[in-house]
């Protein structure tokens, strides 16, 4: 039926006037009077004013239209008492805006992580899964180039290295992101170039063959100031000059969660932009982290059946470089080898902590809602007396709710906009240009109405049903409760302060927790000297051959010792703690036989001598690396504890032999163990051979020092220039701001912990200011006549602050049992702290109670200074 | 004149669907003036349930209206059968014609 026909008040009376004078002339000409004729005509219509109410009454039952004037009506209500329509809205918007916040965040980091990136849905990520080993690896690039080939039915394989290289143009010189990929990267992502071409396949075979590189639509606005004759020109990267071929469009940032990247090479530049030498044609060198596009109609299954079974032939064909190596397909968010993995935990806990300050909110406006109501009860009366249905009450305060709530989920989604940065802002990182942005799409609306529904049917249905519950004999008998707060519906608005109260207590509690946890992991003592200085460089491999890089090592090294106020200096490959991982291996000893099918692999670092010394490590059997300890000398290693415990258990491996890769090495010494990756990782076996037996350009610089980076960072630039004119180290930063740089997902969850809990907080003790206000208001008779019969202010201030206790005491009992139950999903976030603690849970109920205090203390103030003569009257 | 049926309940959306289907485009008056007339005066229609019907059934889109000018020069709503409402009026006729057959037989049957 189409409810859009009607009539307008002048085409009703306009069609039933024509009526009239027709049958006014008919009658007329059957011999009436004009007075006989109209009034007969009059008479069979029916009566003029009872025939246009049935027709305005057909044109009006449609639904569209009621709904409308529900909201019109609904607009009068929320503006007759703005000051409560405005505090429900704050609420539901921080509750919304919360949600749509960390969904936009979920969305854009997790889920479609890859801002202009093609149909992220049929996008996968590649990693090799070691048989018993826990974590993932790379794939070696020949092992990719068979899966390539053989499995190309069920998708499209791409290979990817994050790299990096300075940028230098004009004067400005700036260390940057990007990746080496194979040729097929843009056109498998969807991503077309706005100026230029891709990568050929041609272009991925040739060491070194092919120096060409496409740049980033900021690079080439930015750097480049949008020359629009920029392909073809010549950029210098890691020490080569690259032809820059193509320009990506303004949306696409790379494929690696957390970093805005600014230039691609092929693969068959790998020699430049990656440690360790040419590794095209080596199997057992693990670089390349992948990913895979789906084909349309193939199962992530059958994909991962045929990819099983290629890895199946490779380890069959390929024992010595492919045994126990299992290739996975993992979906984006559980990508190992980007900040994906390290967000998960806290984004999912954010989730989390965003419901229950949803739920917190939702008590809150239904509060609100309910007085609200009550406050309407004579409205509501006197429409049901004249006919309204229960439904249609209902309907119309449903209504409003969902206006309320609509509002608010507008606010909301620019609280998301807002924030969607937000998380950069938490998160420790300098130098490097980073992006982990929250992404609003289709979705993300979607969701937040969604959230708005089911917030308004939460917090609005009760109240609704509650206050169209009107007994029309009652009603007229005016609401003045009794004993402050026994009114008959009050029960309700007790639970949803509970509710609140218990909740905002749980999110303390968690806050408590987290922050314990942070003082915990800054109190950790990581096992090095943390006041220690440090820095990293990269010696360009087209300048510095390892003749040349070796005597600039040797050099820089002298002239750092020699500083003033250097106690020592050393150098290693990999920094602890940093975001590139150590060196992995295939071990073997002649003291431990691993179970069959088993291969050891640990990591190790490549470190100089003075590096224990240095970074204050103890050595705690034999010795330290020797400058001796060089290329020329018989290979060494030097195990940690942890590793001497787990392969020798306890006899002392000084003078032992260990297997790294098919080379033997005689151990000479045993250090402490330390934390290697971050103060939450579990001890495994680690071990260290000399730098200059395994000899890297990029290294890191240590120096034990008093001095501050501010006098030492210029000194430290002042020796390298002295050495070569165009080189610079990194930024110069104390270990303890490394380690502390890994500490922060912690952070992260700590910060929104913390935010999502003083607002939970603010809103719990609005909620009982609200309800305390409204049980004082409600019952000034019976205050006014205990005062008069004798009760002084003090009294009257202990009995309402007592209510208020007794609610606050209850929804801190339940909120410490949720509290319990749930601060275990908190997980690895909590270091070295209890989730049941103690001392949060107290700090919580310190908190919460002191704000509850104040939320009653006024109403409580109020109830002393009521009138009671005043009172009595009413 | 003897004394005049009512309208049944329901059956007035035929009347007005059959009315428009035999003399094409109507004003209101015109409609009621024919259904009269048609009963040969013996059905009592109530006018004013006809307008509110009208609107009802414009609102299914079985009938469609227009403002037009009636013979004596008076600015009216025309009311014209759609191809909907033309297929309404044979269902409702034949459900009718079924209706009367069975109750006619009922009542002959009691007879």
């Amino acid at each position: 039926m189409n409810w859009g026909v009607k009539r307008s008040e002048r085409e009703i009376a306009t069609e039933l006037e024509a009526h009239i004078e027709m049958a006014v002339e008919r009658h007329r000409r059957n011999g009436m009077s004009e007075a006989e004729a109209r009034r007969a005509a009059r008479l069979d219509l029916g009566g003029v004013e009872q025939a246009t109410e049935k027709v305005r009454d057909q044109g009006r039952l449609p639904v569209i239209e009621t709904t409308w004037e529900d909201i019109r009506f609904g607009f009068r209500m929320l503006r007759r008492s703005p000051g409560v329509s405005l505090l429900a809205i704050l609420c539901l918007t921080l509750g919304i805006g919360a949600n749509a916040a960390v969904f936009s965040w979920i969305e854009g980091n997790l889920l479609r992580p890859y801002s202009g990136v093609e149909h992220q849905e049929t996008l996968y990520m590649l990693a090799v899964k070691n048989r018993g080993a826990a974590g993932y690896e790379p794939l070696s690039w020949l092992d990719f180039q068979d899966y390539r080939r053989d499995c190309a039915n069920v998708g499209d394989f791409i290979a990817e290295k994050i790299s990096g290289s300075t940028l230098s143009i004009g004067d400005r010189a700036e260390r940057v992101p990007g990746s080496v990929v194979s040729s097929n990267y843009f056109d498998s992502m969807g991503v077309h170039p706005v100026l230029g071409r891709v990568f050929e396949p041609a272009e991925e075979t040739g060491r070194n063959g092919h120096p060409v590189a496409i740049i980033s639509y900021d690079t080439w606005k930015i750097r480049f100031h949008g020359d629009p004759a920029i392909v073809g020109k010549t950029q210098m990267l890691n020490g080569v000059q690259h032809t820059i071929i193509g320009v990506t469009p303004e949306d696409f940032y790379g494929t690696f969660v957390g970093y805005a990247f600014k230039f691609w090479v092929p693969v068959s530049m790998q020699e430049r932009f990656e440690q360790g030498g040419y590794k095209l044609e080596d199997r057992s060198a693990h670089w390349i982290e992948g990913f895979f596009r789906l084909k349309p109609g193939v199962t992530l299954e059958q994909a991962q059946t045929a990819v099983s079974a290629e890895a199946a032939r490779l380890e069959h064909d390929f024992p010595d470089s492919n045994r126990g190596r299992e290739l996975r397909i993992l979906p984006l968010w559980q990508a190992p080898f980007n900040n994906a993995s390290s967000l998960l935990p806290t984004l999912r806990i954010s989730m989390g902590v965003a419901l229950v300050l949803l739920l917190i909110a939702c008590a809150n406006v239904g509060n609100l809602v309910l007085v609200k109501c009550l406050s309407r009860r004579h409205e509501m009366t006197v429409r049901l007396a004249i006919g309204a249905g229960r439904a249609r009450l209902i309907r119309q305060l449903v209504t409003e709710s969902l206006m309320l709530s609509g509002i608010a989920a507008l606010g909301g989604l620019a609280v998301a906009y807002l924030s969607r940065d937000l998380l950069l802002a938490f998160i420790p990182f300098r130098g490097v240009p980073l992006r982990i942005s929250g992404e609003i799409d289709w979705r993300v609306l979607a969701m937040s109405a969604g959230v708005c529904v089911i917030s308004t049917l939460i917090f609005g249905l009760f109240p609704a049903f509650e206050a169209s519950r009107v007994d029309l004999a009652g009603a007229l008998k005016s609401e003045s409760g009794g004993v402050v707060g026994a009114g008959g519906r009050s029960w309700v608005r007790s639970t949803l302060v509970v509710v609140q109260v218990s909740l905002s207590f749980m999110l303390l509690v968690g806050a408590a927790l987290l922050m314990e946890s942070v003082m915990e992991i800054r109190g950790t003592d990581p096992g090095f000297s943390t006041s220690v200085l440090s820095t990293g460089m990269a010696l360009p491999p087209t300048t510095y051959d390892t003749a040349r890089a070796r005597a600039f090592q040797d050099n820089l090294l002298e002239r750092l010792a020699a500083l003033p106020g250097v106690e020592s200096a050393a150098f290693s490959r990999t920094r602890p703690f940093a975001y590139s991982s150590f060196s992995q291996a295939r071990l073997a000893m002649d003291t431990y036989q691993p179970p069959p099918g088993v291969q050891i692999s640990e990591s190790y670092s490549e470190i100089g001598e003075g590096y224990f010394k240095t970074l204050h490590i103890p050595i705690v059997s034999g010795r330290e690396f020797l400058r001796t300890d060089d290329e020329k000398s018989p290979r060494v290693a030097i195990i940690d504890e942890t590793m001497a415990d787990t392969y020798w258990h306890g006899r002392d491996p000084v003078g032992q032999r260990l297997q790294v890769k098919d080379q033997w090495m005689q151990i000479v010494g045993v250090a402490k163990a330390v934390h290697y990756n971050s103060i939450l990782e579990t001890r495994k076996p680690f071990f260290y051979v000399p730098l200059r037996q395994n000899f890297s350009s990029t290294f890191a610089v240590y120096l034990d020092t008093r001095q501050s980076v501010e006098s030492l960072g210029p000194m430290l630039a002042r020796e390298i220039h002295a050495l070569d004119v165009d080189l610079a180290a990194y930024e110069v930063i104390p270990m303890s701001e490394q380690v502390h740089r890994k500490a922060s997902s912690q952070q992260v969850a700590l910060w929104l912990i913390m935010i999502f809990g003083a607002i939970a907080l603010v809103l719990a003790g609005i909620g009982l200011y609200g309800v305390m206000s409204y049980s004082v208001s409600q019952s000034t008779r019976e205050l006014g006549l205990r005062m008069a019969l004798g009760a002084d202010a003090r009294t009257l201030i202990r009995l309402v602050m007592s209510k208020g206790a007794v609610l606050t005491g209850v929804g801190i009992t339940v909120g410490a049992g949720v509290a319990i139950a749930t601060t275990r999903l908190l997980g690895y976030l909590l270091y070295r702290v209890s989730p049941r603690d103690p001392l949060a849970f107290t700090a919580a109920f310190v908190v919460m109670a002191v704000t509850a205090l104040v939320a009653c203390f006024l109403p409580a103030l109020r109830a002393s200074r009521v009138d009671p003569l005043r009172a009595l009257r009413m | 004149m003897g004394k005049k049926s009512e309208v049944l309940q329901g059956t007035l959306d035929m009347l007005v669907l059959k009315t428009l289907d035999t003399m094409g485009t109507m004003h209101g008056f015109g409609i009621a003036m024919r259904i009269e007339q048609v009963s040969r005066d013996s059905l009592q229609l109530n006018q004013g349930t006809l307008y509110p019907a009208l609107l009802r059934l414009e609102q299914k889109r079985w009938i469609a209206s227009a403002w037009g000018v009636s013979d004596n020069n008076r600015k009216a709503r025309f009311y014209s059968l759609t191809e909907k409402g033309r297929r309404r009026l044979q269902e409702e006729a034949d459900e009718w014609k079924k209706m009367s057959a069975v109750i006619n037989r009922v009542l002959k049957g009691a007879a």
